[in-house]
């Protein structure tokens, strides 16, 4: 088998440096929609400060993956653990505390439309994790300052621009503290001159150690501070390696996937 | 008597005291029929399988049938339910209550009926609004750990009663208007004294057009409020639905 070759000969294990269990451990996830196998046994592990990219061609399950990590979709088989504690574990009543711990970005961002910025950004806090509401909305007004919107903290979703709306759902996940971040091609949706404001966010929480798996084609905006492409194609991944390795080999399935982007787009 | 006479001793003052009668008919039913509404029309959005049919059941009998029907029915209906279940309770020794609370008097039937009716309106604009929601949303929260009652009390409800706000306060000028029918049920409310001036000193003009201006400031009244309250409750951006 040609893929799994391939799996192997990039394949290059990260091991945390102390020898920790990965921060995240997706195991054997398979799931089933409409009769249709679209995630066939996959597994995946981040350790912390990782920084993961899937690609592949659309409805290959990257973005079920991502749902299924996050169990926002229940995956049929298979489980995923956060810091060796699993999903499955906590039960159906829990299962909301698991999430807390994994933020997740969308594609078309599904900010609160009936809530200012910053209310979007200290809601949570306040339902979820019942914070007293001034405590809330500086820790708000804190996260809107570093993704650069704190003089727009009163302005309603309407009112943004699609760059400006994916900052703040940035800020919305990070004011959660979560161990891990999930993002859905974040910049898929928005307008070319858009894309950089948000692409520079999402550089500086790879500096900044923060855990991340991102599904989308955007793969030459950092390359340098991506540490792993996972490469999906009919629910499985059929190749795994670090951009560099990847890359060096015109063959592989990735390099060749993406200098098709690349013919298509002229950029990256 | 003179034309000055009769409006200002008889007509008027008989009117206003319709009118407070009207008023104690309306605001009651008016409160109860959006909290049925709301209640109904949350089941029947994201409810049990069994919630909706039960709920839908409801809303088809509600609304498919006449108004006039369902108060008579509370009215002069119920008492026979209740003569019937007392003879079959009353031998075996049940205390009187446990029939004779299905005789309702005149007041009761009419709020019990209105709120009902106007209930089931409401659920359908609610439903409407619920189903109108971005999936996002409900996904966003989700994602963020909110469980099932914290996204309906800070998404699902915000969001919905202001797409709904509109057809709601339709449906509270329609039961305005339909709270007369309880001249039918014998309460001399707005309509019901008019009715009886109008035939006592037969002079139906006026009496009909004076009871209409009283109606007529009643619902302009309603309406102002229902400004007031959507632009208290304006969020830029959402004032159309957006579907998708």
């Amino acid at each position: 088998m040609v893929a799994q070759s391939k799996v192997l000969a990039f394949a290059k294990p990260r091991i945390a440096p102390d020898g920790a269990p990965p921060l995240m451990e997706a195991k054997n996830i398979t799931k089933i929609l409409g009769g249709k196998l679209i995630l066939d046994d996959i597994s995946l592990s981040l350790n912390k400060g990782e920084f993961k990219v899937l690609i592949g061609p659309s409805g290959s399950g990257k973005s079920t993956l991502l749902q299924c990590v996050h169990f926002l979709t229940i995956p049929d088989k298979g489980d995923v653990f956060l810091e060796g504690r699993s999903a499955l574990g906590m039960g159906h009543k829990n299962i909301s505390a698991f999430r807390q711990e994994i933020g997740m970005i969308f594609q078309d961002f599904n900010l609160f439309d009936h809530l200012t910025a910053k209310d979007n950004v200290s809601i949570a806090l306040r339902k979820v994790k019942k914070w007293p509401k001034d405590k809330a909305l500086a820790k708000a007004m804190e996260e809107l300052d570093k993704v650069g919107l704190a003089e727009k903290a009163d302005l309603y979703p309407a009112q943004l621009s699609g760059g400006q709306k994916q900052r703040v759902s940035i800020a919305r996940a990070m004011a959660m503290e979560p161990k891990l971040m999930l993002l859905d091609e974040p910049t898929s949706a928005l307008d070319p001159e858009l894309i950089g404001e948000v692409l520079n966010v999402i550089a500086n929480l790879a500096k900044g150690g923060m855990t991340m798996l991102m599904v989308t084609h955007q793969i030459g905006f950092a390359r340098h501070l991506i540490h792993e492409i996972d490469f999906m194609e009919n629910g499985r991944i059929i190749e795994r390696g670090d951009p560099e390795s990847l890359f060096a080999d015109g063959s592989s399935r990735t390099a060749v996937f993406c200098s098709k982007l690349t013919e298509l787009t002229g950029n990256q | 008597m003179d034309t000055w006479e009769f409006y200002s001793q008889k007509l008027i003052p008989a009117l206003n005291q319709g009118l407070w009668l009207s008023v104690l008919i309306i605001v009651p039913s008016a409160v109860l029929g959006v909290t049925i509404g709301v209640l109904v029309g949350a089941g029947r959005a994201a409810g049990p399988h069994w919630l909706k049919r039960l709920l839908d059941a409801y809303v088809a009998i509600f609304r498919g049938t006449p108004l006039v029907v369902q108060l008579t029915m509370w009215y002069y209906g119920l008492p026979g339910v209740s003569r019937f279940l007392g003879s079959i309770l009353g031998p075996l020794g049940f205390p009187e209550f446990t029939w004779r609370f299905l005789v309702f008097s005149p007041y009761a039937a009419s709020v019990v009926a209105f709120t009902l009716c106007s209930g089931a309106y409401q659920s359908e604009y609610i439903r409407g609004a619920i189903l109108s929601i971005r999936k996002g949303q409900f996904q966003a929260a989700k994602s963020l750990g909110f469980s099932n009652s914290q996204t309906f009390w800070t998404i699902t409800a915000p969001v919905a009663i202001r797409r709904a706000l509109h057809g709601c306060g339709n449906e509270i000028i329609y039961l305005i208007k339909y709270s007369s029918l309880a001249l039918i049920v014998t309460i001399q409310e707005l309509t019901g004294k008019s009715n009886a001036l109008a035939s006592f000193y037969f002079r139906p003009l006026e009496c009909y057009l004076l009871t209409a201006l009283y109606y007529l400031a009643l619902v302009t009244l309603a309406t102002f409020f229902l400004r007031w309250l959507e632009k208290r409750l304006h969020v830029p951006g959402m004032d159309q639905a957006k579907a998708g």
